[in-house]
């Protein structure tokens, strides 16, 4: 996906994003390891495929074949008795040289896919019910910074990420790049990819984790080296205060209704950590772990009644005027 | 002593023809009247009840199924909400593995099995009474809860920490855990009975080589229940525990890891598969020889590879967990005894399709449902095979690639053969024949419906879609797919529709079906349809594993049993030789109520540990009831 | 069908011991799956040990006494156990009423111990996965040790009304067996419960 590159400092804002979710699909992989299975998978297929024509065919013989007429079910003939022992050792025996090279072929992609490179960009994800906390780790903290719902990685670059999770059982898999893996209370777990291309990757829980299973949904963005290196720059910066009225009035409002109770937004006095980091949630793809694309009408639209959108989750509807809504989106909107 | 009773017993030597038939029915009928009818110890009656029950759960079940598919047809359907979607899959789940799947399989089983072996009841046929209750109990207990919205929503696989008191702190996952509970103490009993039926009531001379395939699977299958059943038992015990009295189990906190869950679940969940799937290739075998004209091929294969097969189920369990972590080498070892399971499967495939090929297929019903079986479960095996692959299995697993790949292999290979059974045995078992015609458009609507509903699924799983959503967005692109997937369920439930219509119609008007309607060549067609009370009235030798294609005009019978007391003929392990004529139980009413006391007793359990203490002394009592001598004929010797 | 009468078993016997009987498979059935519910609770027992560095969890090993006793009392059991088995097989009333009376008394002694183990266990169900397990374990063979006693019991008493027939030293001897297979059970429970802690 070309990303447009409009000013050196925010070259991430306008990411032409809203309109497409990114894609989602085992059959069209953009990572190494995705690559690798999908190979692995036709393998199977084609195999699979051969034996199940070959099945089918053998049973349409079967029965348009001309018979012997005389309705005598004892009356067997030996030799073909035998003949037929033979051909069903024979094709048994060729079912266990089948699975047995399909297990070694498995085996072999299994090593491919799970190869681990030490050099890889390291990062951190937690499920929560029902988002999901990314977090960037340095050994410098000047360095680290957390985010919520989006990962961007850079292309070509192996990166590791840590699983855990602060609740139940949930599940990290992003089909274009790789297979998942689970995000289990008590355990960590990791995996690693690599992006082939730039461009913009859905993602999805794919562990049953409650109610809002469905809505739990995140985008890995791949940008090239050099944009990654940019918006992690820029991402590792806190947010200065609004300059305009309407901003100021916001980030007044999100203290003062409750907001920054759950959520932390770097560099104010928003710090609560119960809900996703809104740091730079201007500049992220969705709203609601994927469940909205981002824009002020569903930023607004979110904000006005998270249960109708997502029922069930932990975000309590806020009565709020229009104006106060319109504050807190505009806030929200420029924190890029 | 025996000896002295012996002098003045009557025994069916004594009696001939009409005489000697109104007088075994006599003894061994079950009393008339509704508490007779509560009292009945008959396995026809017993069986009859189960598969009607387990079919209701099915029809239940079934339409749980459909209100999802209504419900996924288009994205961002608002017809049902997120809360009742995940009450909805769960019971789907759990109401066909638990209530349907396993106990109608069972059913058949306590229905055909005496019948097939040659003898006039289950051993133990008290137990199979409560069994049947408890099964009853269970079912109703979590139906009745989804009613008043305590359904389950945890998944019927109730993964921990999600069903822990913390995540859920409803009683849903209570009400499931105990469900399962209920479900498997009847499957257990069932089990025990099937195995000491088969290994001790078998007709004289029916050696362990002229034991019918069907009975062979069943025995295979009671096997696999006695042994995977017990790690559910210890699951479900200790989640309510953790959930009631705070023990620590699954809490990572203090000591207890979710994974263990997860190991217990699945080291019940995958020989579970093949607890269904098992006897759904012994009804396979059963027809296939029957309308093929001609013994199934490789008998002694196909017996090897049942007891492979079972065997092998416990050693794959891991391969549901091959995204939790766990060591490369340990998943990829998994991989490939999963994969070796495709063995055994393809001996059977491989003996039926031989059958095929030699035979003069006669193309019935049954059979045309044991076609669609192998065309549906080799692509349903297939699958498994791809997802029996670690790297492949981290792309489809949780996805719809994986429903459809179990409802290949679950629908495929035991419904199929089910439905097929069902028009194969319902003369038996209701002396009159389905309409071969609605049997006709029944099996095409179900092969079409089921493959337009399922085959879908498994592209849908490719390109992203996660089990277990009750909703997507509009940008995913899988709408298309998942309304195709929709219209063919609507095809698919309306086919077990026909099969109610005819089952209903043919109750009432079916053709008079006569002893053997269908020439088949195993004892259960020796008797009349549907068979009396007593099964036979002498109990019959068997001299070949065919015995009504050897002779189907006089059946050879041994003589001497009483015609004063209910009586078995026990014979030795292998060889079938007489040894013991066994009082075989009388009607009670105590398995009812000990059935009564269990479940006070476990639906108690969820709400209080006290139950444990207040719940023991009424089911105490009602065993002591259970096995106090009646001062009845069995006892008079 | 015409029926042909090709053997006669009127002289065969009403009741049978061990292998003939189908109560005897019957109870080889019971054991196997409760045995396999004791192999699946040792597993998670060894499952947990295996996942956690320390064991046992934040609490003492169970005091050895109660659990040690315990074995000797089961082990030594089985000789009037046995005996009990023979006198029945001889069908010797007297004698199977003693022997079910001896027996009931050592079970219930064996349940009063019992309870002196729970309370010296050293831990309880709610202090971690630990205690959860080592309750769990042995709640299962108590509930198979009092099933047992029940059952002895009431077929003590029932040695002593009209209903003792000779049919009943059949059920004596399958009692008799059960009680063989809830020693052989402990056996392994007491050397996890007890030592494998002290590892």
């Amino acid at each position: 996906m070309p990303v447009p590159m409009r000013t050196a400092l925010v070259p991430f804002a306008t990411l032409p994003l809203a309109a497409c979710a990114g894609r989602q699909s085992a059959l069209d992989p953009q990572g190494l390891q995705s690559d690798e299975i999908l190979r692995t998978l036709f393998i199977f297929l084609i195999v699979a495929a051969v034996v199940w024509i070959a099945v089918v065919i053998v049973l349409c013989v079967s029965m348009l074949r001309r018979k012997r007429t005389a309705d005598q079910p004892l009356a067997l003939d030996a030799p073909f008795e035998q003949a037929t022992g033979r051909v069903v050792f024979a094709l048994g025996a060729a079912t266990l040289v089948i699975v047995l090279g399909l297990s070694i072929l498995s085996y072999a992609g299994q090593r491919t896919v799970f190869a681990k490179d030490e050099r890889a960009l390291t990062l951190k994800i937690i499920g929560h019910q029902w988002w999901w906390e990314v977090r960037y780790e340095d050994d410098s903290p000047d360095k680290s910074f957390v985010t919520a719902n989006e990962i961007r990685i850079p292309t070509g670059q192996p990166v590791r990420v840590e699983l855990e999770s602060a609740d139940v059982i949930h599940s990290f898999w992003v089909p274009s790049l790789t297979g998942k893996m689970d995000l289990i209370t008590g355990q960590k777990n990791e995996l690693q990819f690599t992006a082939k291309n730039a461009g913009v990757y859905r993602g999805q829980c794919a562990e049953f984790c409650g109610l809002q299973h469905a809505h739990m949904a995140f985008a890995v963005l791949a940008l090239s080296p050099d944009e990654f290196g940019r918006w992690r720059d820029h991402e590792n910066q806190s947010v200065s205060s609004p300059t305009n009225p309407l901003g100021k009035q916001g980030e007044q409002l999100f203290r003062g209704r409750g907001c920054a109770l759950c959520h932390t937004i770097r560099g104010t006095l928003a710090g609560g950590q119960l809900g996703p980091d809104l740091t730079h949630v201007g500049s992220r793809t969705t709203v609601a772990a994927g469940t909205l694309p981002m824009s002020s009408a569903t930023l607004a639209a979110w904000i006005a009644d998270p249960q109708h959108i997502k029922p069930g989750n932990n975000m309590p509807r806020m009565p709020l005027q229009s104006d106060d809504l319109i504050a807190i989106v505009h806030y929200l909107e420029q924190l890029k | 002593m025996s000896m002295v009773a012996e002098q003045h017993e009557l025994r069916d030597d004594a009696l001939n023809g009409l005489q000697l038939s109104t007088r075994v029915e006599g003894i061994w009928r079950t009393p008339s009247g509704f508490l007779g009818a509560l009292m009945s110890v008959d396995h026809k009656i017993v069986g009859r009840r189960y598969i009607v029950t387990a079919f209701a759960f099915l029809l239940l079940g079934g339409l749980l199924a459909v209100l999802m598919r209504v419900q996924l047809a288009r994205s961002e359907n608002t017809f049902l909400s997120a809360d009742k979607y995940n009450q909805l899959f769960t019971m789907h789940g759990s109401t066909m593995m638990f209530l349907f799947a396993v106990p109608v399989m069972e059913a058949f089983a306590v229905y055909l099995v005496p019948l097939m072996v040659g003898t006039r009841n289950l051993a133990f046929p008290r137990l199979n009474a409560f069994s049947y209750w408890m099964f009853l109990f269970g079912g109703c207990f979590l139906w009745i809860s989804f009613a008043v919205n305590v359904g389950p929503d945890v998944g019927w696989f109730a993964y921990v920490p999600l069903a822990s008191l913390q995540y859920t702190p409803t009683k849903r996952p209570d009400v499931w855990a105990q469900m399962i509970t209920f479900t498997e103490v009847a499957a257990l009993a069932v089990s025990v009975e099937i195995v000491v039926t088969v290994f001790k009531q078998r007709a004289p001379g029916m050696t362990l080589d002229r034991i019918p395939l069907f009975v062979w699977a069943m025995l295979v299958t009671a096997f696999l229940v006695m042994f995977a059943m017990p790690s559910i038992m210890v699951a479900s015990t200790s989640l309510i525990l953790d959930r009631l009295v705070n023990t620590r189990f699954y809490d990572s906190s203090s000591g207890g890891h979710p994974l263990l869950w997860q190991h217990l679940f699945w080291f019940f969940g995958h020989p579970e598969v093949y607890i269904i799937f098992i006897p759904g290739t012994g009804m396979v075998s059963a027809i296939l020889a029957t309308f093929a004209r001609r013994p199934v091929v490789g008998y002694p294969v196909i017996i090897l590879s049942l007891i492979a097969t079972g065997f092998l189920s416990f050693g794959l369990w891991v391969h549901h967990m091959f995204v939790t972590g766990l060591p490369q080498l340990g998943a990829g070892l998994f991989t490939a005894s999963s994969m070796l399971i495709a063995v055994p499967s393809g001996l059977q495939i491989f003996c039926w399709l031989a059958t095929l090929w030699d035979g003069r297929p006669v193309y019935r019903t049954p059979l045309l449902f044991v076609i669609g079986f192998i065309v549906i479960f080799v692509l349903g095996g297939l699958s498994g095979v791809m997802v029996a692959s670690v790297p492949i299995d981290t792309q489809v697993h949780d996805t719809y690639f994986v429903v459809a790949h179990f409802h290949y292999v679950l629908i495929g290979g035991a419904v199929f053969p089910l439905i097929g059974a069902v028009y194969y045995w319902f003369p038996k078992i209701t002396g009159r024949m389905l309409s071969e015609r609605l049997g006709r458009w029944n099996f095409w609507l179900a092969f079409v419906g089921f493959n337009v509903a399922f085959f879908p699924m498994h592209i849908l799983g490719l390109i992203g879609m996660p089990r277990r959503v009750y909703t997507y967005t509009a940008d995913m692109d899988w709408a298309h797919l998942n309304l195709l997937s929709s219209g063919g369920a609507a095809i698919f439930a309306f086919s077990f529709a026909l099969l109610l219509v005819n089952v209903i119609q043919s109750l009432r008007s079916g053709t008079l079906a006569g002893d053997n309607p269908w020439d088949a060549s195993t004892l259960e067609w020796a008797t009349s349809s549907p068979p009396p009370p007593q099964n036979f009235d002498r109990i019959p030798v068997v001299k070949h594993r065919d015995p009504l294609w050897l002779d189907n005009a006089s059946l050879p019978v041994v003589a001497g049993l009483s015609v004063e007391r209910r009586e078995v003929l026990l014979t030795s392990l292998a060889e079938a030789e007489p040894q013991i004529r066994e009082a075989s139980p009388e009607p009670s009413i105590w398995p009812l109520l000990t059935a009564i006391a269990t479940t006070v007793f476990f639906i108690g359990s969820i709400f209080t540990p006290w139950a444990v203490l207040w719940g023991t002394p009424p089911m105490a009592v009602a065993l002591i009831g259970w096995f106090w001598p009646a001062g009845s004929k069995e006892d008079e010797e | 069908m015409r029926q042909t009468i090709v053997r006669n078993v009127a002289e065969l016997p009403t009741y049978g011991y061990g292998p003939r009987s189908g109560p005897w498979w019957g109870a080889i059935g019971f054991m196997a799956l409760e045995g396999m519910g004791f192999a699946i609770a040792i597993g998670a027992y060894l499952y947990l040990y295996a996942v956690n560095p320390n064991w046992p969890i934040g609490a003492a090993p169970p005091d050895l006494w109660p659990g040690t006793a315990e074995t000797i009392i089961y082990l030594l059991s089985v000789i009037p156990n046995e005996m009990t088995n023979r006198v029945a097989h001889r069908q010797d009333l007297a004698r199977v009423r003693l022997g079910l009376i001896v027996m009931a008394l050592i079970g219930i002694a064996l349940l009063v111990l019992r309870g002196f183990e729970f309370a010296h266990l050293n831990t309880r169900w709610d202090n971690s996965a630990y205690g959860s397990i080592v309750w769990l374990i042995l709640g299962l063979h108590t509930t198979h040790l009092a099933t047992d006693v029940g059952d002895t019991l009431v077929l003590a008493v029932l040695m002593f009304t009209r209903h003792a027939k000779p049919r009943r030293f059949s059920d004596v001897t399958d009692n008799v067996f059960y009680w063989n297979f809830v020693v052989l059970a402990w056996l392994p429970l007491y050397v996890l419960l007890d030592w494998v802690p002290r590892l």
